[in-house]
């Protein structure tokens, strides 16, 4: 089953069996910031943008992204000068082992794109979905509110 | 000091946030075989016979292994010290199973999904046999659930106990006997899981030179490559270990997983191999934190002064007992070198039962000693009218005491003496009184729905195994003075290769930049015993600093040659003879390398430490209580650590807030529930529950000033010690807020609205 769609800001088509998701596809790919952690949609390490929403890459078939505008960490990391989101979790030294950092990146990026204004309870809703066993949340709501309340538009 | 002591970036932490491809996973590997393993679906059997016909006829299937690949040998997955003082008791595959999880077969295909199908399509003939799920009942079943036949280090085959220990100082009944008070209470600490983000996996290959190449998510290369050559019959000299960066392991990865299972299919395809855990595997086959029952008695004298601690511990190691000793040995330790009593006592057995493996997690025993011990030290200064704080200022051990159980009881063997030679923890009760308004919440009258209370506890660590963690470290010099550090101490997301670097850099006198480190590769680095029990800021960080200075004892020789004066010093990074002449640190590696008095600069050392110095930790919880419902919410804890001189505070409170949430988890929302056939029945992250952001309550995390003489520029551990106060904090201020003592966890709902006391 051929698929098109837009990945990281190219179109691509994709031969995909029925069935495939799109987090295999991406590892496939080699797009490796996108993490393997449960295959549930519980962990959220696989958190990609479809359409600038935060979504679980493993609870997405390939199917369903027909048309659709996929981003993964890697588009934002193109540059040698850090986006500002990745800065800051670098700053406050929110990524200890780093493995959940993506998945958590793409979840404000996707608060950041909607319309409001963002509290504290609000990024921890948008991290919610996303498990991290060695930061306890401290250190990247602080780095998410810090790019979030002064300026917004942060990974781009 | 220029860079310890400083918020140092991390120096992976670019490729970190950039989503690089750095984990053990994150590369292709050509005609890769993907690995599934057979786990047994009963608790205890034997297999009659296996029938995989089906399962290798099956296309794409490229091999398929059983009991009859293998020769029986016993070993044990732990990766600790060698020879290793727990139980040797598992093999690759047996013939018999013995949790619900064991390995029954493997099988190596061409796809995951092939490798699945041709799982089912393998025939196991079971015949099911007793089960034991009940520690305390395994010692008198009157069946072994081990052989005798191949397995050593067992301590007690016939009553299923791995492992015991015992140790007395003084004499305890007597003590007991004449004190004014005495306290007695039996607590239970659950099975809990590391949770750790990033599964185990492992990949293995053949080099060009037909060596076995394991790429791994390990704490504890050099032990992985040590245990992979004995179970696969291979010399260590054929075998290479890689560990890149590391999702997360918290101990659940100081242990050989699965890596000997994709060696045996590399070794006999040919082929690149990759094994990686499910979570649904991760949850019910891996490694779990031990169940311990434990009842301590405590003496105290007229003016509350300790006079006799009585410590009785009963381990549920599981199916094996790769930890059972150790972590039971922690248990004994940690609750008896934190306060001083002149009598103490332990005795202890680790005993086997139908479930899930005991391993390494987090505090490694400490969790388990502090909740019983800290629950019944609030307790006696109830019914002794005296505040806790007080209770416990009155018994820490002090600077200058000697802990006499680190003596008796060692790893597995006598221990050592310690001293102590710095301790805090007065000034961490004390600062976390202020910031946690002890006072006003404790006086607060209670009424209404939610009841607020606050709870305080104590814990202490260690840093490192005494007389066992040995690490090591070679720097060498580039032209730019730049140096590459290279240790086979583990970052496993601590950011130990960071702190690592700023000691390399604070001896060297250059930026952290400065200093390229690379961890670890069995091939590249030098020996260590890898990442584990608090010990590689330590340990691995005091080899670090020797073979840094080594290395600038060199900079300093070449300097004087190049000078040609007799006597020169160092300057920031220049050499400065006695004739006033200079030559930069730069300038004498350029030299060194390609025109006068040619050698590579360079430094290596060792380190062993034969004291293990405890850091010290006061958790304040507040809590509130729905007096409705019986549930619990954590609303704010103040942890306050005393972790000698912290090297990178930024990283240091990361520490502590990612171990309070694991402790809160063990506290109220994380537990493993099974069938009465051994089946785990929580098998996701949905219903096996971990903090979440929105979960977290209010952390304070601050560390008190504080400096260890034996420590690399006064560093104690910090990576373990925030997990062990928090849980019994927690249930004691549940206490406070609704007069009900929790003595098991986790804390559940329903006891507390049969018990509470609503006064």
């Amino acid at each position: 089953m051929i698929i098109q769609f837009e990945l990281n800001g190219r179109l691509v088509s994709a031969d995909a069996a029925p069935g495939s998701t799109l987090l295999e596809y991406l590892r496939g790919e080699e797009l490796y910031s996108v993490k393997h952690g449960c295959d549930h949609g519980e962990c959220g390490a696989c958190t990609i943008l479809v359409n600038s929403r935060s979504v679980n890459a493993c609870l997405v078939l390939m199917h369903a992204v027909e048309g659709k505008k996929i981003e993964t960490l890697e588009s934002f990391s193109t540059h040698e000068q850090l986006p500002e989101m990745q800065e800051s979790f670098l700053q406050a030294g929110a990524a200890q082992c780093g493995f959940c950092t993506p998945g958590m990146l793409l979840s404000v990026e996707a608060l950041d794109r909607e319309d409001g204004v963002v509290t504290e309870a609000g990024v921890k809703d948008a991290l919610n979905g996303n498990l991290c066993r060695c930061t306890g949340y401290v250190k990247p709501v602080e780095a998410a509110l810090k790019v979030l309340t002064q300026d917004r538009g942060a990974l781009r | 000091m220029k860079v310890i002591g400083k918020d140092i970036q991390r120096v992976d932490g670019q490729s970190l946030v950039r989503g690089k491809p750095v984990f053990a996973d994150d590369i292709k590997l050509k005609d890769v075989l993907h690995v599934k393993i057979l786990h047994s679906p009963v608790a205890h059997a034997k297999i009659l016979s296996m029938d995989t016909s089906k399962a290798e006829a099956l296309d794409g299937v490229v091999a398929v292994f059983t009991h009859h690949n293998f020769k029986p040998h016993y070993y044990t997955t732990a990766g600790q010290g060698y020879p290793e003082p727990g139980p040797r008791d598992i093999r690759i595959l047996d013939s018999t199973v013995r949790f619900v999880g064991d390995r029954v077969a493997f099988v190596a295909a061409e796809t995951i999904a092939i490798a699945e199908k041709a799982l089912d399509l393998i025939i196991v003939e079971y015949e099911e046999l007793p089960c034991i799920f009940d520690a305390q009942k395994s010692m008198t079943a009157g069946f072994a659930l081990h052989p005798k036949a191949g397995t050593s280090g067992i301590h007690d085959i016939d009553k299923n106990i791995a492992a015991h220990l015992e140790a007395e100082l003084g004499d305890v009944e007597a003590a007991l006997a004449d004190s004014a008070h005495v306290f007695e209470g039996t607590y239970s600490t659950p099975f809990v899981q590391m949770a750790h983000i990033e599964p185990h996996i492992s990949l293995t290959w053949l080099d060009n030179n037909n060596r076995l190449v394991i790429r791994t998510s390990t704490q504890v290369p050099h032990h992985v490559r040590r245990i992979v050559a004995e179970v696969l019959d291979i010399p260590v000299s054929r075998i290479r270990v890689i560990k890149p960066r590391i999702g997360g392991g918290f101990g659940g990865k100081q242990e050989i997983l699965n890596e000997e299972l994709v060696g045996a299919v590399t070794l006999k395809t040919g082929r690149p191999a990759r094994i990686e855990y499910t979570r649904e595997e991760e949850l019910f086959a891996a490694r779990v934190r031990h169940p311990e029952r434990v009842t301590f008695r405590l003496g105290f004298d007229t003016n509350q002064l300790l006079t006799a601690i009585d410590l009785n511990i009963l381990e549920d190691c599981g199916a094996y007992g790769p930890h059972a000793l150790t972590v039971m040995s922690v248990t004994s330790q940690k609750a008896l070198s934190m306060y001083k009593a002149p009598n103490i006592r332990v005795n202890g057995d680790g005993v086997y039962t139908n479930l899930p493996i005991g391993g390494a997690y987090r505090g490694y025993g400490a969790p388990q000693a502090f909740f019983p011990l800290e629950s019944l030290m609030d307790e006696a200064a109830e019914q002794l009218g005296v505040d806790p704080i007080e209770l416990r200022l009155k018994n820490v051990f002090q600077v200058g005491d000697d802990i006499p159980i680190a003596k008796i009881l060692g790893e597995g063997r006598e221990g050592f003496p310690l001293v102590l030679y710095s301790t805090e923890i007065a000034a961490c009760l004390n600062e976390g009184r202020e910031l946690s308004n002890w006072d006003t919440l404790r006086a607060a009258k209670q009424t209404g729905r939610f009841r607020t209370g606050i709870g305080v506890a104590v814990a202490g660590q260690g840093s490192g195994i005494p007389g066992v963690d040995m690490g090591a470290a070679f720097i060498k010099m580039n032209e730019d003075a730049s140096f590459n550090l290279q240790v086979g101490a583990t970052d496993l997301g601590t950011g130990s290769d960071t702190a690592l670097a700023q000691i390399a850099a604070e001896v060297l006198n250059v930026p952290v930049e400065k200093i390229i480190v690379y961890s670890s590769d069995t091939d590249m680095t030098p020996f260590d015993t890898g990442a584990y029990a608090s010990s590689t800021t330590y340990i691995s960080g005091s080899a670090v600093k020797k073979a840094a200075e080594a290395c600038k004892a060199m900079i300093l020789e070449q300097g004087k040659k190049l000078l040609q004066v007799e006597t020169a010093e160092i300057v920031d990074t220049d050499v400065v003879g006695s004739n006033g002449q200079s030559i930069s640190f730069s300038d004498i590696c350029i030299k060194s390398f390609y025109t006068e008095e040619q050698a590579q600069i360079m430094g290596t050392a060792s380190h062993l430490s034969y004291d293990s110095p405890p850091p010290f930790n006061a958790t304040y919880a507040e809590v509130e209580v729905d007096t409705l419902t019986g549930t619990t919410r954590v609303v704010r804890i103040v942890s306050i650590t005393d972790a000698g001189q912290i090297i990178n505070p930024k990283m240091a409170e990361g520490q502590v807030e990612g171990g309070i949430p694991q402790a809160l988890g063990m506290a109220l929302t994380e537990f493993m529930p099974f069938d009465d056939k051994g089946r785990m029945l929580n098998l996701d992250f949905n219903s096996y529950h971990i903090y979440t952001a929105r979960d977290m309550p209010e952390l304070v995390v601050r560390f008190v000033d504080s400096h260890e003489p034996t420590g690399p520029y006064g560093a104690k551990a910090v990576a373990e010690i925030p997990i062990n106060a928090p849980a019994p904090a927690v249930t004691n201020a549940i206490y406070n807020a609704v007069g009900v003592r929790i003595k098991h966890l986790p804390v559940q709902p329903e006891q507390i609205l049969a018990e509470m006391d609503l006064k």
